[in-house]
C-alpha cells in the first residue's frame, strides 16, 4: 500500500481526523491537505514538537508519540522508526482511537504491496511408453 | 418524612453527579502536551508550565496550517 492509499483509508476510517501528513527524513510522503504549503507547515510544526518535547527530557530519549490538546483542537504525532505521521483533530478527540488509527496508517504505508501469486504450470502429460525394450 | 428524605437524597445525588461531570469536563478542557517515550514513560506538560508555553504555540501553528 502506498502513502496516498494509506491516508485515504485513514480519513475514511477515522471521522475525528481533520488532516494528516506522512513524512520521513526525506520529506513529505503524502498528505490529506490540498495545499502543499499547509502540509509543509504541519510537518514542520510536528517536527518542532518532537524535537522540543525530546529536549525537555534530561538524558534525551526517543519520542514515540505525542498528543497536544488545545481548546481549538489537538495535534497527534506518531513515529515508527524513520516514518512519521502528524494529524490534527477537533477538540476532545478519543486519543486512544486516533493513536490506533495513525499507527495502522503508518504500518499500511510501510507494507509492501502483495506480490502476485505465481501460477503453477499445468503438469505436462506423461508421454506413454513406446513399448520399446519390452520383452 | 420519608418523602423529605427521598427528596434530600435525590438532591445530594444530583449535586454529586453534577460536580463529577463538571470536574471531568473542566479537566479535559485543559490545554496540555502528552509525550510518550520509547522506554514506555510518559510526560504531560500542562498549560502554565514553561514546557507547555514553548510547545503550545507550535501546536496552534499546526492547527492553523491544517485549517488553511
Amino acid at each position: 500500500m502506498d502513502a496516498a492509499q494509506a491516508l485515504a483509508d485513514l480519513t475514511e476510517i477515522s471521522s475525528q481526523i481533520d488532516a494528516a501528513a506522512l513524512f520521513d527524513a526525506d520529506g513529505i510522503q503524502g498528505s490529506t491537505l490540498a495545499d502543499e504549503g499547509a502540509a509543509r507547515s504541519l510537518v514542520e510544526a510536528a517536527t518542532a514538537l518532537l524535537e522540543g518535547a525530546a529536549a525537555f527530557r534530561s538524558g534525551g530519549g526517543d519520542v514515540t508519540q505525542l498528543e497536544a490538546s488545545t481548546h481549538e483542537g489537538s495535534v497527534f504525532v506518531v513515529c515508527d522508526g524513520p516514518r512519521r505521521i502528524a494529524a490534527t483533530t477537533g477538540p476532545d478527540p478519543t486519543a486512544g482511537l486516533v493513536f490506533y488509527d495513525l499507527k495502522s496508517c503508518l504500518r499500511g504505508a510501510a507494507a509492501e504491496p502483495p506480490k502476485p501469486k505465481r501460477r503453477r504450470r499445468p503438469a505436462e502429460p506423461k508421454s506413454e511408453g513406446t513399448g520399446e525394450g519390452e520383452a | 418524612m420519608k418523602r423529605k428524605l427521598l427528596g434530600l437524597l435525590g438532591f445530594a445525588t444530583g449535586i454529586f453527579a453534577g460536580s463529577v461531570l463538571y470536574r471531568r469536563s473542566a479537566g479535559r478542557r485543559r490545554e496540555r502536551v502528552d509525550v510518550y517515550f520509547g522506554d514506555g514513560s510518559m510526560v504531560s506538560f500542562v498549560d502554565g508550565s514553561s514546557e507547555a508555553e514553548t510547545l503550545l504555540p507550535i501546536v496552534r501553528d499546526a492547527l492553523d496550517a491544517a485549517r488553511r
